[in-house]
């Protein structure tokens, strides 16, 4: 027999996707080839198919009375014979054939022949089929770990990779992703006064677009608190500089604080994020701020409030997953526990004791449903080395805490500043004119040196009294090399011109108080000035 | 106290001519500084007092300026007297040297009195 096979038409049963099959031209001899028919598609619910599953053998087209839109273009095409191809009860393709070369009718033996081949091919044809659909399956599945491993390796090079370590507190955090890599992220920045940035944040989103978004979230956070001190002003920068990039229906929800270690002082603003709370000697108090998560409208206002700490307060910074965990029972663990909780909390580990109480909440063989986060922050005390010094005990104070934008002449305003800070102290008036002089200085060189006289980079300056000690600290942004030892400059290779007339500033400063501390890191510098007050 | 404006007027004196310093001595004096002592040495006055009396501010660049007076009246051999400074800057000019080159008198009579 000679036959052309127009069509392999089959059906992928398991997802009801219909697939045409590359047209096979089978010939004999030289007799040129027909022109190849186009494929035909059948649709799922075409009567054609009912009928074909429950037929036995081929099928002559011209013999057909059914009303089919699939079967008038068969017979359009050409088509003479259609045999079905069944396996384990389910249709899984139609062999197609049009006219024999020879122009006669299919005899019964072709018949025959042809539902051999059909029931030989079936199987074939189906097990082709699976072969195909599971590497599909697998190829997903690669796909779908592939996009895993780069979340959670963005995640897990942006979480911090070590914690703060400052005199008189602990801070502890603990992160566990659920199953897929969720966009819970916290962070914590020194800034150049010395406070600590503590950040905790969540992406609505999972995999890689919600890593991206936390990438993005948490670069913005750092750069705006290089040059924004408010919590509130952080977060509306931020806020809108991620508005017009964020993906549609995807926003951040965030909580910035700002904590004085030297203070216990605590100053925060929330977009939308849960809320905090304290725990310690006073009970357990909720840090209420409102504002709309990041990402969802510009222009948005961030109402800042304030909590100072004593001795033994812990603060809890935490997200979604503690107190939406569910119980076998399907009861969720929630805020009134967690407050319960919290109440109940002694020691000094709050993290260990939460993680306790949401493992018996849960129990055993929990599948965790979103990331857990928990950040916490506790004041132990003044640091023991001051308590150890007799002439360093006593509080705290914090006369000043502001900057000043590096321009030419705003080293007056910085000196004139302090010295209405320090007014209260009735410092003598030589040693408040020395102490003056070498603020103007230090901040001078800060603006000039350290900041290159760019007014976008502000030079920070705060006065705080501990004990005895007045310490006035002048931050700018040069940080990496140090700045040059202090040494005494020659006035008469100066006059001489044998040196420039310049280069009284380092000297001055260490001239005019007890002590002048330098601190340098990779991005700021610091100079320390000193006066004893208890020889005043 | 805010920046007060530079000012540096000449006042003849006999032979000598007093230069009496205004304001604040940083950067911004530079120039007017340096053309008043410039005025001075052209009228070749010897020696040339610096009244410090209504000076309120001096940095770290308003030393550097008066060293660079200093040196150029040393050059020429021309005596540069002082006075009028705050007990502050007394001190500040005696750190840093200035008051072994330049003589520092209480007010304006005693040091035209260390002329005479």
């Amino acid at each position: 027999m000679i036959a052309q096979i127009t069509a392999l038409w089959q059906r992928f049963t398991t997802n009801n996707s219909e697939q045409a099959g590359e047209p096979v031209v089978a010939t004999s001899d030289s007799t040129p080839p027909a022109a190849v028919l186009p494929p035909v598609d059948i649709a799922p619910n075409d009567p054609l198919l009912a009928y074909l599953l429950h037929v036995n053998g081929p099928v002559e087209v011209e013999r057909l009375k059914l009303d089919s839109p699939a079967l008038e273009s068969l017979k359009a095409a050409g088509t003479r014979l259609l045999v079905p191809l069944v396996s384990q009860g389910e249709l899984i393709g139609v062999l197609n054939l049009g006219s024999r070369r020879s122009d006669q009718e299919y005899s019964s033996d072709d018949r025959k022949l042809l539902a051999d081949l059909a029931t030989q091919a079936a199987p074939a044809v189906r097990v082709a089929q699976l072969v195909r659909q599971q590497k599909l399956e697998a190829a997903e599945r690669e796909r779908v770990a592939q996009e895993l491993k780069v979340a959670r390796l963005i995640q897990q090079t942006l979480l911090p990779q070590s914690l703060p370590e400052i005199d008189g507190w602990q801070v502890a955090a603990y992160y566990q992703p659920a199953r897929a890599v969720g966009g819970d992220f916290y962070d914590f920045r020194t800034l150049p006064d010395g406070r600590l940035a503590i950040i905790i944040g969540d992406v609505t989103d999972k995999g890689v677009p919600a890593a991206l978004v936390m990438a993005t979230t948490r670069t913005l956070l750092r750069a705006a608190s290089e040059r924004l001190v408010s919590p509130g002003a952080v977060l509306e920068r931020v806020n809108d500089l991620l508005h017009p990039d964020i993906p549609a229906r995807m926003f951040v929800t965030c909580l910035y604080a700002v904590l004085d270690p030297a203070t216990g002082h605590l100053v925060y603003a929330n977009a939308g994020h849960d809320l905090p709370y304290t725990t310690g000697p006073s009970g357990v108090i909720e840090l209420e701020a409102r504002g709309m998560p990041l990402g969802l409208m510009p222009g948005m206002h961030y109402e800042e409030k304030e909590v100072t700490l004593a001795p033994g307060d812990t603060v809890l910074f935490y997200s979604d997953g503690l107190v939406e965990a569910h119980d076998p029972e399907r009861e969720m663990y929630g805020f009134p526990k967690l407050r319960e909780e919290l109440a109940g909390f002694e020691g000094d580990d709050l993290v260990t004791y939460l993680l306790d109480t949401l493992h018996a909440f849960t129990g055993p063989g929990w599948e965790q449903e979103d990331d857990v986060t928990l950040v916490t922050v506790r004041y132990d005390g003044p640091s023991s080395v001051q308590r150890e010094d007799p002439v360093q005990k006593g509080e705290v104070a914090l006369l000043a805490n502001f900057e000043v934008p590096s321009a030419p002449g705003n080293e007056r305003r910085a000196m004139n500043q302090i010295a209405e800070a320090v007014a209260s102290l009735d410092l003598p008036p030589d040693c408040l004119e020395k102490l003056k002089t070498a603020v103007a200085e230090a901040t001078m060189n800060a603006m000039e040196h350290g900041n290159q006289y760019r007014e976008d980079l502000p030079v920070h300056i705060r006065a705080e009294v501990e004990g005895t000690r007045l310490r006035v600290s002048i931050t700018d942004h040069g940080g990496g090399a140090q700045i040059p030892e202090a040494t005494t400059p020659d006035i008469d290779l100066k006059l001489a011109g044998l040196e420039s007339p310049r280069g009284w500033g380092l000297f001055l400063i260490k001239s005019m108080v007890d002590e002048m501390n330098v601190h340098t890191d990779d991005e700021h510098h610091t100079v320390e000035l000193v006066v004893n007050l208890d020889k005043t | 106290m805010e920046h007060k404006t530079f000012g540096a007027n000449l006042r003849p004196m006999g032979d000598s001519v007093i230069i009496d310093l205004s304001g604040d001595i940083d950067a911004a004096a530079e120039e007017a500084l340096n053309a008043a002592y410039a005025q001075a040495e052209a009228a070749g006055a010897d020696p040339v007092l610096l009244n410090f009396s209504d000076v309120g501010y001096i940095n770290s660049t308003g030393i550097a300026l008066i060293v660079g007076l200093l040196a150029q009246a040393r050059k020429r051999h021309r005596q540069l007297v002082t006075y009028g400074l705050s007990d502050h800057y007394q001190e500040i000019f005696r750190i840093t040297r200035l008051s072994d080159f330049m003589g520092m008198y209480a007010d304006e009579a005693s040091a035209l009195q260390r002329d005479r």
